[in-house]
């Protein structure tokens, strides 16, 4: 009698554990599918025809006469083309001008020894604070005064800094062991070759992921860009996107339009495919959107 | 000995230079714009100084539609985004199989421009003469009537916000959290378990006080970056989002700065410094509930 | 390359800010390191020794003071100028370099007509790396080796400029027991063939008297003693340094000098030269090895316990003058006699017999009769 008890008990148990498992994997399913269907649409419907598209009133979940028209479209009926290449330079220049400049700051607030810097670093980590929003309209005006207005100085001087990845490099930097600076001393190596030959590659990794995230941030900026330019030649993606839909195919060209936002999207996600765990720990860091 | 006391500044010049012009000197500027009355843009001058501009955003009725807007926004989406989090990390975090690769789709929208994606949800929701939308035939065909998310009623619209909103800020906070669930010992789970305690128990008594600062971190920022929504709304429903009446306190800020409508720093300083109030105090507020609630759990 | 020390003091705010008096962590030192020699700068923990070696080595600067390499004054002189090596006690191997490119690094540094090309900077560092017998692991990251290899890399970057002077840092507190003697072995072997002037700091006393031509002994910033390790051992001067020297370390008692003898309690454990109305308190030390078993003894303790340990005998007993808990004497095996007895009487070997104003724990000489 015992027995069978244990093993009623058993088989309950085993019961219970199955149907909390596929619940759980339903319902993460279904929020996988939630995020994947726009990113399946956006594909589907850049590869419709633009009369069989129209021609839906249905939409299909399919199709079976894929086209590559409406990325050829994208590329000569507007300047897509014009906007990710802007976009393209807009990243490099920005991520590379920060990367420089919070690597010196970062090792001048890890290594270097000198008067007010304690003082200068609380300074800069309550800068932190500001929030964008408040800054961008007098920045704005300086641009505008500075006759920088769609140019690439323009679009691109504001964002060179950033006080929290100062912070994140500062920290990395500073657990290098001591001796490793004093060894280099006493080896006649200067604080500028330490810095180049020791500590950026000890710290590569965290230097990647900076610079993963810049890009990133880059890519998608919206708000800057579209105060900043009004001359279609200088607009970045996001705003050859906005324009594109006001303005773009002389009508309503749904498919050419996805085909566009498929071009788009695609650098970022490919990006993120291949530094994903890098771009996950980055985030958990302390990235935000935005 | 001299110049390596020099060494230190000139290191940091070009941080401090870019900092003081792009982040200190505007913080200190838009105080003084938001003060200066009559501002003309043109000719850079003013007439007075006091408290109009606040008084002029405060009466616009677009700024108050923005506010109105933001605040809905804010209170649906902040507790929904994490609650909802909170969910999927627990259901992730108690699976062994495809744990990774969920966990990879589920950052997707992390990377994605936001703009562009935008795009997307407008079509999926989107009634046109040709067809009513993906989403809409989804409505018909459990029985309910067409609506035009983008163009139409305003809880609809409201509704497609919410909800693009979310599906942004969702990869962040599954991030957090799973991780946080992670980080906690799985030593407490055993005890738990040779105790005989329920999951609700084991959930409510180990897991949520583990893993409160994280939750009050997510609420936070959750809070201060769902105020500064703007780009979301414009990607849905266009760069006139006064007209759509779908406008945002940051959306009012750069439309009073730039575009059909702009050309009034003034106003627009007014109003970023309105709004930056407003962020202070629900983060005072949201910090002092934390402590105080900490001191309740001990 | 002879090393003089002058004066030499170093002194650091405190690091509570409350208090206004400086640290002193180098107190007026003075002395002559001799060319070619292996020096351990010995000292507990926190007694100013690193300090010191920082201070030779020019990463600090002292307050006052000079230091002379042979007879320049290098006091002001950057590290870098100096011609030093340095090893640390954590070894700063550089983390993403392998063990030739390690060893390179400092070479890579020169300027002017002392400039190498890449082959020679590999020979000389090849060269340095058979001399610490590594020159199989080359290729390796300094995270693929033992303790012991990455303390062999470390001395071989310092070597590789050849420097006049060696300098290092605690350089085995990071290994295990076995590698420690090894190493140290490794150290001296290193420094004759290479006939640098070596420098080293240690908390270890044992590690310091093995393979040091001469110590320092150093308390609180205050140079001790100086000397070859036996005369140190054998002629303390003061107690701090009788205590610091010898495992198992020295026994000490409270006693007294009274009509030209010793007093340890009511026993006059040894007779003294010095003048019958002298009388004074004083500390008495006495080597383990000072002692002579003897039934009619001189000194009485109270039997502990009695460990056996192959040649020798270790005593434990107890004496109520005794300052240091547990008193360890230790004899020839085969003189031991078991008996069921509760007291052990000694005498003493004179030269193995210290005492010491209990003042000023200064050593007091006398001719001992």
């Amino acid at each position: 009698m015992e027995k069978t008890n244990f093993e009623k008990i058993e088989a309950a148990e085993k019961r219970k554990a199955l149907i909390g498992k596929v619940v759980t994997y339903f319902f993460l399913s279904l929020w996988g599918l939630i995020v994947l269907f726009p990113f399946y649409w956006m594909i589907l419907t850049s590869i419709k025809s633009y009369g069989s598209y129209n021609a839906e009133y249905v939409p299909k979940f399919f199709t079976l006469t894929p086209t590559l028209q409406n990325y050829s479209d994208a590329f000569t009926e507007v300047s897509l083309g014009r906007y990710f290449f802007n976009t393209i330079i807009f990243t490099v220049l920005t991520t590379a001008a920060m990367v420089v400049i919070i690597t010196l700051a970062a090792f001048a607030f890890a290594r270097l020894k000198f008067k007010g810097k304690n003082l200068v670093f609380t300074l800069f980590l309550s800068l932190m604070m500001i929030p964008n929003e408040l800054v961008i309209i007098t920045n704005f005006v300086t641009i505008t005064n500075m006759d920088l207005r769609n140019s690439f100085m323009g679009l691109i001087l504001p964002s060179i800094t950033s006080v929290f990845y100062i912070y994140l490099l500062k920290e990395n930097f500073e657990q290098i062991p001591e001796e490793l600076y004093k060894a280099a001393k006493v080896d006649g190596t200067s604080d500028f070759k330490y810095l180049i030959r020791v500590m950026i590659p000890i710290c590569q990794p965290t230097i990647v992921t900076i610079t993963i995230l810049k890009v990133i941030e880059c890519w998608n900026s919206y708000v800057w860009p579209r105060l900043i330019t009004d001359d279609e030649t200088y607009y970045l993606v996001s705003n050859g996107i906005q324009e594109i839909r006001e303005n773009g195919f002389g009508r309503e060209n749904i498919p050419a339009m996805m085909a566009a936002v498929v071009v788009i999207s695609l650098p970022l996600i490919i990006l993120f495919l291949v530094f994903r765990k890098k771009i996950m720990a980055g985030v958990s860091r302390g990235g935000t959107k935005g | 000995m001299k110049v390596n006391k020099l060494k230190g500044w000139l290191y940091l010049l070009p941080a401090i230079l870019f900092l003081g012009v792009f982040l200190v000197y505007p913080l200190i500027d838009v105080v003084i714009y938001s003060f200066e009355e009559n501002y003309n843009f043109a000719s850079q001058t003013y007439t007075g100084v006091g408290f109009y501009n606040f008084s002029y955003v405060l009466h616009d009725p677009y700024f108050l539609q923005a506010l109105k807007n933001t605040f809905i926004l804010v209170i649906i989406t902040v507790p929904l985004s994490t609650g909802l989090a909170l969910i999927i990390s627990l259901g992730l975090s108690s699976i062994k199989k495809l744990q990774d690769l969920f966990q990879t789709v589920y950052f997707l929208p992390y990377v994605t421009n936001t703009l562009a994606v935008g795009l997307v949800f407008m079509i999926l929701f989107k009634k046109t003469a040709y067809s009513d939308g993906l989403i809409n035939l989804l409505i018909n065909f459990f029985g309910g009537e067409s609506v035009d998310f983008i163009e139409g009623p305003y809880w609809a619209k409201m509704f497609v916000l919410c909800f693009y909103t979310i599906w942004i800020v969702l990869p962040f906070k599954i991030l957090i959290l799973t991780s946080a669930l992670a980080s906690v010992n799985k030593d407490y789970y055993k005890a738990a378990k040779i105790d005989a305690t329920p999951k609700w128990r084991v959930f409510t008594k180990i897991t949520l006080p583990m893993i409160s600062p994280m939750i009050f971190y997510l609420v936070i920022t959750g809070f201060i970056g769902a105020f500064k929504a703007y780009s979301d709304s414009v990607a849905l429903f266009g760069t006139n989002l006064n007209v759509a009446g779908m406008n945002t306190i940051v959306g009012y800020v750069y439309d009073m700065l730039y575009g059909n409508s702009g050309g009034y720093p003034s106003y627009a300083s007014a109003a970023a410094l309105i709004l930056f109030v407003i962020v202070l105090t629900i983060t005072c507020i949201n910090l002092m509930v934390s402590k105080k609630s900490k001191i309740s759990v001990n | 390359m002879k090393v003089t020390l002058e004066h030499l003091t170093k002194r650091f705010p405190n690091r509570n800010k409350k208090i206004k008096a400086d640290v002193v962590a180098v107190n007026d030192f003075t002395f002559e390191i001799p060319d070619g020699i292996l020096v351990g700068l010995l000292g507990p923990s926190g007694c100013g020794k690193s300090t010191a070696l920082n201070l030779i080595s020019g990463l600090e600067t002292p307050t006052e003071g000079k230091i002379y390499f042979d007879d320049d004054d290098v006091t002001m002189l950057p590290p870098e100028n100096r011609g030093i090596g340095l090893v640390f006690q954590n070894y700063a191997l550089y983390p993403h370099l392998t063990v030739l490119q390690n060893i390179m690094f400092p070479l890579q540094n020169f300027k002017g007509d002392k400039k190498m090309t890449k082959l020679a900077m590999e020979e000389k560092a090849r060269e340095a790396a058979r001399l610490v017998q590594i020159d199989e692991l080359l290729e390796r990251k300094p995270s693929e080796m033992s303790g012991g290899q990455q303390q062999r890399v470390a001395i071989a970057r310092a070597l590789v400029k050849q420097p006049n002077v060696l300098l290092l840092d605690e350089p085995l507190s990071n290994l295990d027991a076995r590698l420690r003697l090894q190493t140290r072995e490794e150290i001296r072997r290193i420094q004759r063939e290479t006939g640098v002037t070596t420098i080293f700091v240690t908390h270890d006393q044992e590690e310091a008297m093995s393979i040091s031509d001469l110590i320092v002994v150093m308390k609180d910033g205050v140079l001790q003693q100086i000397g070859k390790p036996q005369n140190v051992y054998d002629d303390p001067e003061n107690l701090f340094v009788a205590k610091f020297l010898g495992t198992p370390a020295i026994n000490v008692f409270e006693g007294k000098i009274k009509y030209g003898c010793l007093f340890i309690g009511n026993e006059n454990v040894m007779e003294l030269a010095c003048k019958k109305d002298l009388e004074k308190d004083v500390y008495i030390g006495i080597r383990p090895e000072g002692f002579i078993l003897n039934l009619d003894g001189a000194l009485s303790l109270e039997l502990q316990n009695v460990e056996v340990m192959g040649r020798d005998t270790s005593v434990v007993s107890k004496h109520e003058n005794a300052l240091s808990g547990n008193i360890r004497s230790i004899i020839n095996a085969e003189d031991w006699i078991n008996s069921e007895s509760k007291l052990v009487r000694f005498d003493l070997k004179p030269k193995k017999v210290f005492v010491f104003d209990k003042e000023t724990e200064k050593r007091i000489y006398f001719d001992k009769k």
